[in-house]
């Protein structure tokens, strides 16, 4: 493989392009809307009607507006089908022609569509997920052979320390420094490990990227491997998104055929291979030491750091953990080079970040939207707000280690120090919307509950607290609690925050937290009377 | 100077902590200077008075009686004392909690028919028998308790020990191997 | 071998190069609490009874795991760590069923012996108490899983001292347990070698020799460590 077989391959691509293409939704989402059988339906009918040369059925990625799959979208005329079924998927064809169809249509212009800003998901809907000389026609495997045949691993890193990315799985530590200690850490094999155990309840991004767009996080993964000096890499994700395996293990496989992955890539010393690891349900796994350790074949436990995986990951090797959003990013950085990166977003937050928006809201679905975009754009233009005129209460970020941001702050930016601020985090993506109806102490008592169920069990505080904290939770939505509860649940969270082995712990107490913060008087209103408390003359007792 | 007002109760436990407090041996002449006894197994008074300074209290929250009596003394006593593990921990009492929600008519069944040489039949006597709450606790998940003397029983030493704190109007202070439980 | 010179609780002292806090507290006298670690087997920061204060460092760090440094000033006793070790045990007492007054290690069990050194006379939070079962199926021993606080000493000691890979973990969070081979019945294992190595590991009741009762289960970890120091450094001190 050479750069003119990539140019080639996107020419003969862009010489048999029809004049119209059908772009239809073969993401999880809208296939559980039977978009497979409205995708069949649309086929026949262009068999049907003899316009086979005319019209291209493309299957591809995510886009986006998923509440209203399934979608369809015509190129060029851009008009964007909404909850397609099998039975009016024939008469678009009538649409894209002038005539009239009974199909409903979105407005592609709307403001869910034009406040976005696509790097991550721009080949998500576009590209045909299952096949990489559509992934090419977009410039695919360009960056990497730039990168391979005119940057050293050193000018990679740079690169990247200069895009000013950071880790996109939540925690937010910058790209480019986690990539250099890895280069420059001594080992003569290291690995490179995209985590894809994506599990915040509500969140979907990363599903998406890998469903809609697997060889951007494969060029990025070898990318990231040329900068390290890593020859092999592993994709940990887990087995409840079958569909992102089985397009994954397709990518794989085209890429080495086509000799993109494997040895001597680009015609240069480089070689580069991946493989699936699938977890097994466990949402500590997503922590990168748990993780090392579940690739390893051993049960997964997270292990105090340091060292960190920087060091001795893998097997003891050094190792690179991104998520599979920050992999997405990389190869457009390579391609439009690090100033172009660092100019989106804001000072300390590069570029832009992907969330899954869901809840109490009009639209949902995955958007992308530049670092500081207030949450209001993203909640009431995007979202549209809550439905049936609902009043928004508060918006939650970071799944069970994230808080509730009070519709108070809804002008916060959406960055990484912003959301620390207001006793959230960034997190993975997940974002959910909460309306009136919401009982805040329900919030927590439910994320309590997931972490309780997902502790791994190795540390007294996160395994025998998060059991407590639960209790206590329970306990005053039974209205059987009083103000002395109230103090030990406080007192648990700053004890399990801070002492427990990993990240899931420390952060367990978070939903609670900010949820004391800002909803204290609805823990407050379910607080008994304590009757049979401490007696106010106990302090003289005894002095007679 | 008044006596200090003194209560013993015999919640559900085996009375054991009892016993080692009459291994206080000569102290308890001491103490008889010092204190008035006025409820205790030891002392034939049937209502638990008002205005009782100290309690010691031995045994878990079992059935209705003790559940009843600890809300009582709570409200006439000011200073509670979880004496011994069953009522600082409910200790072996509470073992039957772990066999589920039906544990009191399992452990009645068990002891009272299944294991019975004669007569096989439940205790049930209403107003006489208290019937077994769902779940044993220790005192202080019912009230508020003060001090907590641990050990099974506490030996006399340390009951001494808490004692001559408290009738000195100091707040007891217990530590190392005298807060050992068991 | 470069030595180190760190401050722990204000005293001076010097420690071997990749040595951990725990082991240079110990060697200056310094007790720091811990129910997790073992002489003998390796580390593996579970329990965060050990967890210290290190000046410039926000995090709590768990002194088994942490290696000394230069300069280092490490605070292993203050009220804020005191604290959080009597919570940590409070969670332990209500987390299964510890009845010392019938236990086997009563007197002789580290859980005990750390309730009340860290003064810890009860625990406020609501017992939970679970089901769960005593498995005496083994011709020797038995394994009380209500007395287990799952510190895998006997896990890491059967695998790294014994070498037989008996003992696992199972299960996820509270749920999670101890178990021999693939979940058998301890005596239907075909591993186990009845070395009773982890017997003389486990802190608590847990692990016991069939036929002692309340109190007699008395364990001699210094065999641990007479077996490792013989294999790895040829050395027999008895």
């Amino acid at each position: 493989m050479t750069l003119n077989d990539l140019f080639q391959i996107k020419e003969t691509e862009l010489f048999a392009r029809k004049k119209i293409v059908l772009r239809c939704c073969m993401a999880a989402g809208c296939m559980s809307s039977n978009s497979k059988g409205v995708k069949e339906q649309l086929e026949k009918a262009v068999i049907d009607a003899g316009l086979q040369n005319d019209i291209e059925v493309r299957g591809v990625g995510c886009m986006k507006l998923c509440c209203e799959g399934p979608l369809v979208q015509a190129d060029p005329q851009e008009a964007l089908f909404v909850k397609v079924t099998e039975k009016n998927a024939p008469s678009i064809l009538t649409a894209i022609k002038g005539g009239k169809t009974d199909v409903t249509q979105a407005d592609p212009h709307s403001a869910f569509f034009t406040k976005q800003l696509s790097i991550v998901l721009a080949n998500s809907g576009v590209v045909d997920p299952e096949r990489i000389e559509s992934y090419i026609t977009q410039d695919g495997y360009q960056a990497l052979h730039d990168v391979l045949t005119e940057m050293t691993p050193k000018d990679v890193v740079e690169t990247m320390v200069k895009s000013g990315l950071r880790g996109r799985g939540g925690a937010g530590f910058p790209t480019g420094i986690k990539w250099g200690t890895v280069a420059k850490s001594p080992g003569a094999k290291k690995y490179v490990i995209c985590n894809a155990d994506e599990g915040d309840p509500g969140a979907f991004m990363d599903r998406s990227v890998l469903e809609s767009d697997p060889h951007s996080v494969l060029e990025g993964m070898a990318i990231a491997a040329y900068a390290v000096g890593a020859d092999q890499g592993f994709i940990y994700v887990r087995a409840e998104y079958p569909l992102a395996i089985a397009r994954l293990q397709t990518a794989i496989k085209q890429a080495k055929i086509m000799g993109l992955l494997g040895a001597g890539i680009f015609e240069t010393p480089f070689h580069f291979n991946v493989d699936i690891r699938i977890g097994a349900g466990a949402f500590v796994c997503g922590e990168e030491t748990a993780l090392m350790m579940s690739v390893e074949g051993k049960r997964g436990t997270p292990r105090p750091r340091p060292p960190f995986p920087a060091e001795s990951g893998l097997f003891g090797c050094p190792t690179l953990l991104n998520n599979v959003e920050t992999f997405a990013n990389v190869p457009a950085i390579y391609r439009n080079g690090a100033e172009w990166f660092a100019n989106i977003g804001t000072e300390k937050s590069k570029g832009t970040k992907v969330f899954a928006l869901a809840g109490k809201i009009k639209n949902t679905g995955l958007i992308e939207v530049p670092m500081g975009t207030p949450l209001r754009t993203i909640v009431e233009e995007m979202g549209g707000g809550a439905p049936d005129g609902g009043q928004i209460k508060a918006v939650q970020t970071g799944g069970p280690s994230g808080g509730c941001i009070p519709a108070e702050h809804l002008d916060t930016p959406v960055d990484y120090e912003s959301l620390g601020k207001l006793g959230s985090i960034m997190g993975s993506g997940g974002m959910i919307v909460m309306d009136e109806s919401t009982r805040m102490v329900d919030v927590a008592r439910f994320f309590m509950e997931f972490c309780m169920d997902e502790s791994c069990g190795k540390c007294i505080p996160c395994r025998a607290g998060t059991v407590q904290m639960h209790n206590l939770l329970e306990k005053i939505l039974q209205r059987k609690a009083t103000a002395r509860d109230l103090a030990l649940l406080e007192e648990l969270c700053d004890m399990v925050r801070n002492t427990s082995l990993c990240g899931l712990g420390q952060t367990a107490p978070n939903p609670t937290l900010s949820t004391l913060r800002f909803f204290r008087n609805e823990y407050e209103a379910l607080l008994q009377p304590d009757a049979h408390g401490p007696r106010s003359t106990q302090t003289e007792t005894t002095t007679k | 100077m008044e006596r200090l007002k003194i209560a013993t109760v015999w919640l559900g436990g085996c009375a054991g902590c009892h016993m080692s407090f009459l291994d206080l041996d000569e102290f308890l002449i001491d103490l008889a200077g010092k204190i008035e006894l006025v409820y205790s197994p030891i002392a034939d008074v049937k209502e638990y008075p008002e205005g009782v300074d100290v309690c010691l209290i031995e045994g878990a929250v079992c059935n209705e009686d003790n559940l009843e009596l600890i809300h009582k003394i709570r409200a006439r006593t000011k200073v509670l004392v979880s004496f011994g593990d069953c009522a600082v921990t409910a200790n072996v009492p509470a073992m039957r909690n772990q066999l589920g929600l039906d544990n009191a008519e399992s452990v009645l069944q068990c002891a009272y028919v299944t294991n019975a040489q004669y007569n096989p039949v439940k205790p049930k006597e209403d107003g006489i028998v208290p019937p077994l709450l769902e779940k044993v606790q220790p005192v202080h998940a019912v009230v508020h308790v003060e001090y907590f003397l641990p050990g099974c029983p506490p030996p006399a030493d340390r009951i001494k020990a808490l004692m001559v704190q408290v009738l000195e109007g100091k707040t007891p202070k217990l530590e190392g191997t005298q807060l050992k439980f068991g | 071998m470069a030595a180190k010179t760190l401050t722990i609780d204000g005293k001076q002292i010097s420690a071997e190069e990749g040595a951990s806090v725990l082991q240079a507290a110990s060697e200056a006298g310094i007790t720091i609490p811990t129910l997790c670690h073992l002489e003998g087997v390796y580390d593996v920061g579970a329990c965060r009874l050990c967890l210290i204060e290190v000046k410039g460092i926000p995090k709590l760090l768990p002194a088994c795991t942490t290696k000394v440094a230069e300069g280092m000033e490490v605070s292993t006793d203050s009220e804020r760590l005191r604290k959080y070790r009597r919570m940590t045990l409070e969670l332990l007492f209500a987390e299964r069923n510890h009845v010392c007054a019938v236990c086997v290690a009563n007197g002789h069990c580290e859980l005990q012996t750390l309730a009340y050194s860290l003064g810890m006379d009860h625990v406020r939070y609501d017992y939970n108490f679970p089901k769960w079962g005593v498995d005496t199926t083994h011709r020797l021993f038995g394994m009380d899983h209500n007395r287990c606080i799952l510190c895998a000493r006997c896990v890491r000691t059967c695998w790294h001292v014994e070498g037989a890979g008996t003992k696992n973990v199972a299960g996820r969070g509270s749920k999670s347990k101890i178990i021999s081979d693939l979940n058998q019945p301890w005596g239907h294992s075909e591993s186990c070698t009845e070395c009773g190595k982890c017997v003389m590991s486990c802190p608590t009741g847990a692990l016991f020799r069939k036929g002692s009762t309340v109190g007699e289960s008395e364990r001699d970890r210094t065999k641990l460590e007479f077996i490792v120091t013989a294999r790895e450094k040829k050395q027999w001190n008895a």
